[in-house]
């Protein structure tokens, strides 16, 4: 097996970047690894025309972006006639090739081998989300990048991006330079240039990932506060200003201000269709402090209910972001909360028992007609003693009374890891293959449910990842012919 | 005294700045055993600290005074040397502990805080000026004049004596080679800025002056008795680290090391400090697990840094287990050979040996586990007969147990196995496990059932067990080696020679094991709340901190047979990719 090649009545020719790029990938993974040596060509069994796979892409499309809507969808057939790939898109030729890299095998001899086969193969959910919070700790790029390099090994489709929160404001704004220069860690070192979001955009469109950036607001943004005067409320100790500030400030005009000029430059700095607002874990005590907040509310009629000066912050910011053509996502709260978002709306689910079960969140949210994504089961940041992943594979994220028509409102689901304990040192054995048992309950069909099973190709997997080089922790005792080399 | 009151940062551009040895300690037999004697040198030399030991309380109020040094450890029989000082030097928490790890730092200065970022304001700063890159050499001897014009390196300055081989000299080398190793810890010049801005003013520190002051012990293996006090005076031009033997050279250059930092302008800089320290328990381990998964030789070496980082002094390797048996035997290499995961997860001898030795140059014991009688299924493949059958009613059922403790042949092996391992491990103990055996196996064979009646132990396999250990404590003391063992030896009221220690490791009232053994007159090494493996989310190295060793009911005798205490990462969950965040983040 030696090379990949378009068909000739493919959609997708030699050019295709995202093809082009991928052959690459895919033959150093398999035959350029220091780990594997040559073959030798002694063996006959294989036809010589089988040395190579051709692809074959119905629709044209290498420069675009993966969307929601992208299809990923493949048939990949080995038999003594030829190794074929079929396709619509060049993303569903990029799971197709991660499939065919996993299938390949070495003899003692050397020899590469592939059983016959016929695959067809499609995600059983769009969204397939991984989220990073490089704010709790900053991930360098080289992080991210090799993130994103696994999560394609994943079929991960969504690398969400939680960029920034009170800890730290890494994102280099051109419109607000001030914001990095006072809220990240380091103006020098710990922050994320435009050239270093558009490389991430561009390694993760190349691995067919949509990046979905999300700017958390009004709460989790005592980072922004520095760079952003008169940005965040000012907290009162009586009639006093206390100097300590909270969420962002609802009541004045210039906070709208600046968040139309701000949206406006995430709107063009991230091309998907989708950003995340955030919304969650609104903290009120400090604007029931502040006694200008206290008249507005009088003003508006709100009486002692916070919940509805957040929807207001909450659908003024919406329109803004509407107005720029974008849709959204926000977590859950936005919706407990009842704030009126359009119908188009993602509601994320994380919050495991309160104020209901999240079984019941998602009734409740597919319910009113909403889109729904699952976190909740699956904070991976969570750590525990033991094969924890079990749980997380068990998962069945249609588990709620529900119609047919509400269970198609569940686009799929996101692993989050979150940052407080987690930056470059332990990322990566953090993720995986935990994170594999997420991918596989979002790709495979409701039927995969075998744990046992899954523990084997996990494990199996697991080795894989590690004679690619990633760092992924062991799930029971054992050892790979490959283990992870110190560098 | 040194104006304290201004707070000068005064920076300290070493034109000459390298470490040495004073000229008087390189020549001085003290450091060097066996050599030949300059009485008066040495003379000197020790008289400089006793000097300043007698004036230890004038000394408090006397920057200027000569640095103190801890009276030398006693001769301890499992007692840290730390702690039967007479001088009643106990720090009270929360004093400036600049070091991690360093237990006992004490500021000379009364009120005052040296090295203590927090008060900046109120101390003097040293700045060191390392050379630039460009004046960096490898290796390579230098004259004495050479030297003098290249200084920067202080391996270099050390590598200039005349007449030095290091080859023929390895007494000489692992302090030489440790300043090496701290120099780009503290100058590494690929993370710091190059051109550090000129200071002008005069306080530079040029030197780091090192003495040991009795034998130096720099040919020796560190031991449970190792001295690792040190005293460390830091004032420019010159500054003072002091220790009996090598042990407390590394643990201050350790903490030399941390005390550095670079100011905003780069310029490397140190607070005047002058620090007294030496460790409250002198077994202070970290427990690997090899079997479980194995560890490749890269990782081992990189936990022995970062060990000496923290001032761990035990590499506890349990090296095998049920699972796999990656020590590769002299005597039976089918141990390895069958046992090991495959032929490529094996620790050969030289492998061994290269673990010793890079445990030793950082004042690190490496004891060896060879858990028995359980967990050895993986000793099974590669040795016939070494386990017992089990048996399902009267047939074998083709499955095996712990080891067979009524054949004669187990005793012979374990004397031949024990033997090699006592030679290829230098340290004076040997961990024999002696954990959670299994009697479900024992139980069901007819022969082992015989032997216990014709033994009278009745049906107490407890009793089976202790015949075991005894017969094996016995086989390692004839080799001349202490033996470590874990609690349920002593549970199982096995008799112990005296002198066995022993490691309390179940969490459940781990305090009344700890009364209980002590009481019964063992050393006991503490390992139940630390078991690092057991991870949770959060911060749970809190948990680990609070754990006072100490905190049982027992007599001032008692608490002083508590030699340490290890820290457990089990290999179930554990291998290369994970080790490393797991063992030093406590996240």
């Amino acid at each position: 097996m030696v090379a990949f090649r378009y068909h000739a009545s493919s959609a997708a020719q030699p050019g295709c970047s995202v093809l082009d790029e991928a052959f690459q990938r895919y033959r150093d993974l398999l035959f350029s690894s220091s780990w594997w040596q040559p073959p030798e060509r002694t063996r006959k069994q294989h036809a010589p025309e089988k040395s190579s796979l051709v692809i074959l892409v119905s629709t044209p499309g290498c420069n675009e972006l993966p969307s929601l809507e992208s299809g990923e969808n493949y048939t990949l057939t080995i038999n003594d006639d030829h190794c074929f790939l079929l396709s619509e898109t060049v993303w569903g030729a990029l799971r197709g090739l991660e499939t065919f890299s996993q299938l390949v095998w070495r003899s003692p001899e050397g020899t590469f081998f592939i059983n016959k086969t016929e695959i067809e193969d499609f995600p059983r959910f769009p969204h397939r989300g991984l989220l990073l919070d490089t704010s709790r700790h900053y991930l360098p790029l080289t992080s991210i990048l090799d993130t994103l390099d696994v999560m394609a090994y994943n079929k991960f489709n969504v690398f969400h991006w939680h960029l920034v929160d009170d800890s730290s404001f890494p994102y280099d704004s051109f419109t607000f330079p001030e914001l990095t220069r006072k809220g990240s860690y380091d103006p020098a070192t710990h922050i994320y240039t435009a050239q270093d979001v558009k490389e991430v955009i561009e390694y993760a469109r190349l691995r067919g990932i949509r990046v979905l950036a999300e700017f958390d607001t009004p709460g989790h943004t005592l980072s922004w506060g520095p760079g952003a005067p008169g940005l965040l409320t000012p907290c009162y100790s009586g009639s006093h200003p206390t100097g300590t500030f909270g969420p962002v400030n609802p009541i004045l005009n210039s906070t709208y201000e600046f968040m139309s000029a701000f949206f406006l430059e995430v709107s063009s700095v991230f091309p998907d269709f989708y950003l995340h607002l955030g919304g969650d874990e609104v903290d009120f005590t400090c604007w029931k402090s502040n006694p200008d907040i206290q008249s507005f509310m009088k003003k508006q009629g709100f009486g002692n209910d916070f919940k509805q000066l957040e929807s207001f912050y909450v659908q003024t910011l919406l329109n803004i972001v509407s107005a720029y053509d974008k849709g959204y996502v926000v977590w859950q709260e936005v919706f407990d909360n009842k704030v009126k978002v359009r119908p188009d709306t993602i509601i994320q689910v994380w919050r495991e028992e309160t104020p209901v079960r999240y079984t019941k969140e998602m009734e409740l949210i597919t319910g009113a007609g909403f889109r729904a994504l699952l976190s909740a089961p699956w904070y991976l940041n969570h750590i525990a003693y033991g094969p924890d992943w079990r749980e997380v594979y068990m998962v069945e994220p249609l588990d709620f009374k529900g119609s047919p028509q509400q269970k198609a409102l569940v686009i799929g689901g996101e692993a989050c890891m979150w940052g407080e304990y987690v930056d470059s040192t332990n990322l990566a054995p953090r993720l995986w293959p935990r994170a594999g048992a997420v991918a596989e309950r979002l790709w495979s069909s409701e039927l995969v449910t075998s744990v046992d099973f899954a523990f084997k190709r996990l494990t199996r997997f697991r080795c894989e990842l590690l004679r690619r080089g990633v760092q992924a922790q062991p799930l029971s005792v054992g050892y790979c012919e490959q283990e992870f080399e110190e560098t | 005294g040194r104006a304290t009151a201004t707070p000068s940062e005064a920076p300290l551009s070493a034109e000459e700045g390298h470490w040495s040895y004073p000229a008087s300690a390189l020549r001085s037999p003290a450091a060097r055993p066996g050599a030949g004697g300059e009485p008066d040198e040495r003379r000197s030399l020790r008289r400089w600290p006793a000097s300043a030991r007698c004036g230890r309380a004038a000394a408090a109020t006397e920057v200027s005074a000569p640095r103190a040094v801890p009276p030398p450890p006693p001769k301890p029989e499992f007692q840290p040397p730390g702690r039967t000082h007479a001088s009643g030097e106990h720090t009270p928490a929360g004093q400036a502990a600049p070091a991690s790890g360093a237990g006992r730092n004490r500021s000379r200065a009364a009120g005052k805080t040296y090295g203590g970022r927090d008060r900046r304001q109120r101390t003097t700063s040293w700045v060191l000026s390392p050379r630039s890159p460009g004046g960096r050499r490898q290796g390579g001897r230098l004259s004495p004049g050479e030297r003098r014009r290249l200084p920067g390196r202080k391996e270099r300055a050390w590598g200039a004596r005349p007449g030095e081989d290091s080859a023929s000299r390895p007494a000489e080398r692992l302090p030489e080679r440790d300043s090496g190793r701290y120099y780009d810890y503290i100058f590494d010049f690929n993370k710091s800025r190059l051109n550090p801005a000129k200071h002008n003013s005069a306080a530079e520190l040029k030197q780091l002056l090192v003495s040991v002051v009795l034998e130096s012990e720099c040919d020796l293996y560190p031991s449970i008795t190792s001295d690792e006090s040190y005293t460390l005076a830091v004032e420019g031009p010159v500054a003072f680290l002091k220790a009996n033997r090598v042990w407390g050279v590394l643990r201050g250059l350790e903490t030399f090391s941390q005390l550095i930092y670079q100011d905003s302008y780069g310029t490397f800089t140190v607070n005047e400090s002058n620090i007294i320290d030496s460790p409250r328990f002198p077994h202070r381990g970290i427990l690997i697990d090899t079997a479980r998964h194995f560890l490749p030789i890269k990782t081992i070496l990189k936990t022995l840094d970062a060990m000496a980082f923290n001032k761990f002094n035990v590499l506890h390797w349990h090296i095998v287990d049920d699972q796999s048996f990656p020590y590769q035997s002299v005597a039976f290499p089918e141990l390895s050979n069958k046992g090991s995961y495959s032929l490529s997860h094996v620790y050969t001898p030289n492998d061994v040996r290269t673990v010793i030795e890079y445990a030793r140059l950082r004042g690190i014991r490496v004891i060896p586990e060879f858990d028995s009688p359980g967990h050895t299924q993986s000793w099974g493949k590669g040795q016939k007969n070494l386990l017992t059958p089990c048996y399902n009613g009267p047939k074998q059922s083709g499955t095996f147990g712990p080891i067979n403790p009524i054949l004669n042949s187990t005793y012979c092996f374990l004397s031949q196995f024990f033997k090699e391992v006592s030679t290829m491990f230098p340290d004076q103990f040997v961990h024999l496990g002696g954990d959670e055996v299994e009697f479900t196996c024992w139980e069901s064979n007819p022969e082992v059932i015989a032997f216990m009646k014709k033994a009278g132990f009745g049906r107490d396999f407890q009793r089976l067990q202790s015949f075991y250990i005894q017969k094996l404590l016995g086989i390692v003391s004839t080799l001349n080696k202490g033996a470590i063992v874990w609690q349920e030896v002593f549970d199982d009221h096995a008799k112990l020679n005296p002198g066995t220690v022993v490691q309390v490791w179940k969490n459940e009232m781990y305090h009344v094991t700890q009364a209980a053994v002590t009481a019964a007159g063992f050393p006991v090494i503490l390992s139940a709340p630390w078991y690092l493996d057991w991870i949770s989310y959060g911060q749970d190295w809190r948990n680990y901190y609070k754990v006072d060793p100490l905190d049982f009911d027992g007599s001032q005798e008692q608490k002083k047979l508590v030699i340490g205490g290890e820290a457990c990462l089990w290999g179930e969950y554990v291998d290369a990719t994970n080790l490393t965040p797991r063992l030093w983040y406590g996240i």
